[in-house]
């Protein structure tokens, strides 16, 4: 198979290519629109977005998730906010200023035009969700707020509590259900895709198990659209809901999907430290915290150790003898830092032995100071159900303690690889939202996630869709057929072979096995010894799992071991591509940092104090491109390479001094 | 470590009968959450040949509206204010029988032990519960001034996570909490208000068809609600449905 990543950009000044491309996209008259069935899976923003508007424009839509309901999809967690260039701050925003904060943001890693689009759409999401009925915060005149948030200088970011995430997937889960209501949408929760269906090259169907009743079937349509979210839980802890995994878009990589730059991860520095092995997940507390909220650990390894003896209370520790690691290292940014870069510096400070927790993995966020210039009825109002959180799980009371925070993983920027219209390499396959890898380069900034996943579902895929639309005759695919038929053998086999087993080990085990080995070597810092032990082990852990997992029960009624054996079979194989990935991209930028490529005394930024040594080393020459994966079984996956053009601007060096 | 003795609710099918199990939790860490017991519990039934207990969670930070246990005969146990999943194995003491039992409501269906069936939820938000607003028709969203208070308000409606424990803690099966919390949210918004009088209409009707109870004013939903929503928005959607339905005759 040879590819030519075509990423299909339109030609024209940056801020006129979505104008001119709305313009010379095709269309389908309305009449014909409801012809076409499109098959959407994944019901969180960025899907159920698309469900609902493109049912609104005529066609047929199926929508399917594994959750109960589509409203519990896991974009409902994001706590922060959403980034919109509305300028309603007068600071001097602007979309070419979100398109830069983005693009710089994102290391230098992204493509120039999508995420000049990304910045250009985010006005209207704001307008269509205040539409909605999204009770955004508002000041007393009765206008949106906002708030700042990491990796920006102005207030851009619109937020409901701490709960935007969730008021936004509320908004969306209205739009949808008014289109089940009006008979456009048809919904399938609890039913999880477990394959792509292609005839004759293109994606005209998925094969689903139905989590009641076990039944394997599958649904035929003219489009597939994934928005099935990240692949954090490789790193079996981490800050998604349980259930998110990588088998939907790992199924389509297996037929032949190119997967873009899985070695880019986010570790959000802002979660509440480990506390044991039984731990099933961890939480994130929003980054707005860092709005008010000082990041310190002792100057000294000694008060360190006693703070995580609890022989002294942090507030005895002296101004002088507290290191405030981000303000001293990021004056201009100060707490505000980007994630990478904050959670670069946390795990410094910690692997120098000041950290704070009793673990030796935590720092402070410290809200001392804003309590006492703001008052604590201020705190409360900003904070109030965070810090709650906060107490129910660390069991201390944060407005008499400070927070111990850690870095943890987030979010996935790497994803399957799509071009300018959100398809993949596969015709008819089309990937939206945290699934793709097109909009956050090597970083994602805060807010930064629901703004792309509505963008990508509310006003990018309904015009970009029926580019490929207009090239079919609706209805062809029939379930009937054989390329159906074959997808759910396989799919029944895989299923019987895996409850056939019958090992002695359960599937948490060999997760849990997986993911350690991927934190510590394909994690917060990564080196090519530990990527090459990594991609030795792998395989061997798979081997054993397909050997000597114990599911119990039978495949015919809800089984959630079953579920997530299936899923983990996915992790243990997707895996071995993102260490591939790791290993080969010898540079480090964002949210991947190789140990071997970091600034040191000697490279001319450094001695000219533009970064401090330590920092992230980009090897622009090198690898400006997008590095998409062909998977190849039984073999090394093969990588592909989309070059990255700047024409507006230049990549520079990432300083946040 | 807590040595704790679970009564659990095992059911393998929907129509299977379904009975209270025992089960041993031994060397349970007190940091642990409610569910990673569980989880414990599970590794330790698989490998010991059993098959797990089978209940929903996803997010578990309290956000999702998955989990769904009804802990010692209350929903989501008897702390305030919180999900399942946020309720942790420090508030329960050494030597502790605890009972746990699906949301239990007619409209619920098991599905398989712990796990029920809430889709009646939907189809009461199916029914009307939104603003019938195209992608792309939006005005510019400072063009509509919303007073503070009233957008505090909807937000406090708002932040139903739709868990279903106002109905399984109701001796009616009530859902007029979650259908008001809808009704409340919307309208006290602007944008609300041109499909005020059909919305409501429709999912209270709604409501009724999914077989859900009456209220009898006993306040149980508000009481296990995670999210502390006030039962003030029944009363509230109660004058909605009583204008509407006035004007409905008249017209």
């Amino acid at each position: 198979m040879s590819f030519v990543l075509d990423s299909k950009i339109p030609a024209g000044p940056l801020d006129q290519k979505w104008s001119k491309h709305k313009m010379d996209s095709k269309l389908i008259n309305p009449a014909n629109k409801r012809k076409f069935t499109i098959l959407v899976v994944g019901s969180g923003l960025a899907g159920g977005a698309a469900a609902a508007t493109l049912s609104e424009l005529g066609y047929k839509v199926k929508c399917f998730c594994y959750q109960d309901s589509p409203r519990r999809a896991h974009s409902i967690a994001a706590q922060g906010g959403i980034n919109a260039a509305k300028n309603y701050q007068n600071d001097g925003d602007s979309v070419r200023r979100l398109f830069y904060d983005t693009i710089k943001g994102g290391d230098f890693r992204s493509r120039e035009a999508n995420v000049y689009r990304l910045a250009e759409v985010s006005t209207n999401i704001i307008d269509q969700c205040v539409a909605q009925g999204v009770p955004f915060a508002r000041e007393y005149g009765g206008l949106l707020d906002n708030r700042s948030f990491g990796g920006a200088q102005v207030s851009r970011t619109f937020y409901a509590r701490g709960q935007t995430g969730q008021q936004l997937l509320i908004g969306c889960y209205q739009a949808l259900e008014k289109e089940v209501h009006k008979g456009g949408v048809q919904m399938f929760p609890r039913t999880e895709m477990l394959d792509v269906v292609l005839v004759d090259g293109h994606a005209k169907g998925i094969v689903v198990r139905d989590l009641v009743t076990g039944k394997i079937s599958s649904h035929a349509g003219d489009a597939v659209i994934m928005a099935t979210g990240g692949y954090g839980n490789v790193f079996f802890l981490s800050t998604n809901a349980m259930g998110c995994n990588v088998t939907a878009a790992w199924r389509a990589a297996r037929r032949g999907a190119l997967f873009a730059n899985p070695c880019y991860t986010q570790i959000h520095p802002t979660c509440i430290p480990v506390s044991g092995d039984y731990q099933s997940k961890l939480t994130l507390m929003s980054e707005s915290l860092r709005n008010d909220g000082r990041i310190w650990v002792p100057k000294s390894k000694e008060v360190a150790a006693k703070l995580r003896k609890k022989e002294i209370h942090p507030d005895s520790v002296a101004e002088e003898d507290r290191d405030y690691i981000l303000e001293r290292k990021y004056p201009s940014f100060g707490n505000l830092a980007p994630r990478d870069i904050s959670s670069r510096a946390a795990k410094e400070a910690c692997d120098e032995g000041r950290g704070v927790a009793s673990t030796g993995l935590g720092v402070y966020l410290d809200f001392r100071d804003a309590t006492k210039r703001l008052g604590e009825s201020v705190i409360r109002a900003r904070y109030g159900n965070l810090f709650q959180m906060y107490e129910k799980i660390a069991g201390e009371d944060p407005y008499k303690n400070p927070m111990m925070i850690y870095p943890a993983v987030h979010y996935t920027m790497g994803g399957l690889w799509v071009d300018y219209n959100l398809m993949s390499n596969i015709p008819g396959l089309h990937v939206l939202g945290e699934a793709n890898f097109s909009d956050h380069g090597a970083n994602r900034l805060g807010a930064s996630a629901l703004m792309q996943g509505l963008a990508d579902g509310y006003f990018v895929i309904p015009t970009t869709i029926a580019n490929y639309l207009a090239t079919q005759t609706p209805g062809k695919a029939k379930v009937t057929d054989d390329a159906f038929k074959l997808a759910e053998a396989e799919t029944s086999a895989r299923v019987n072979k895996l409850i056939g087993i019958n090992g002695k080990r359960t599937v948490d085990s060999f997760h849990r096995e997986l993911g350690l080995l991927m934190w510590d070597n394909c994690g917060m810092a990564r080196n090519k010894a530990g990527l090459e032990e990594n991609i030795k082990r792998i395989p061997e852990i798979r081997e054993e799992f397909w050997n000597n997992v114990r599911i119990p029960g039978s495949g015919d009624i809800a089984n959630m071991e079953l579920e997530k054996a299936g899923r983990v079979a996915d992790f243990l194989e997707f895996a071995e591509t993102m260490c591939y990935d790791a290993l080969s991209r010898e540079e480090s930028c964002g949210g991947h940092f190789r140990e071997e490529h970091q600034s040191q005394p000697g490279d001319p930024d450094v001695d000219s104090g533009l970064v401090a040594p330590g920092e992230a080393k980009r090897d622009d020459a090198n690898y400006s491109h997008v590095a998409a994966w062909q998977y190849v079984e039984g073999k090394a996956p093969i990588l592909h390479k989309e070059p990255l053009n700047f024409e507006e601007v230049h990549p520079s060096v990432r300083s946040y001094k | 470590m807590l040595n704790l003795t679970l009564k659990v609710w095992r059911q393998k099918t929907p129509q299977d009968q379904g009975s209270i199990e025992t089960y041993d939790a031994k060397n349970i860490p007190e940091e642990a959450s409610f569910l990673e017991m569980l989880d414990i519990v599970n590794e330790r039934i698989i490998e010991s040949g059993g098959e797990p207990i089978h209940f929903d969670h996803d997010c578990r930070e309290g956000i999702c509206g998955a989990c769904s246990l009804t802990i010692n005969g209350v929903p989501h146990s008897k702390e305030k204010g919180i999900t399942s999943c946020q309720v942790h194995m420090r508030k329960f003491r050494d030597g502790d029988t605890i009972w746990i039992e699906p949301f239990r409501a007619r409209a619920f269906p098991v599905i398989r032990d712990l796990i029920v069936d809430r889709s009646a939820m939907d189809r009461i938000i199916a029914a009307g519960g939104y603003i019938d607003v195209r992608t792309g028709s939006a005005v510019d969203a400072n063009s509509l001034p919303i007073p503070k208070p009233d957008a505090d308000a909807a937000f406090d409606a708002a932040a139903c996570i739709g868990c279903g424990a106002c109905i399984a803690a109701c001796k009616n099966s009530s859902a007029m909490l979650f259908t008001a919390a809808k009704v409340s949210h919307l309208g006290h918004l602007p944008q609300g208000q041109p499909e005020r009088d059909k919305r409501v209409l429709a999912m209270v009707r709604q409501m009724d068809a999914e077989g859900f109870g009456n209220c009898t004013n006993q306040y149980e939903c508000e009481a296990a609600c995670p999210k502390e929503i006030s039962v003030d928005h029944i009363a509230r959607m109660n004058r909605d449905y009583t204008v509407a339905s006035l004007k409905e005759q008249l017209v």
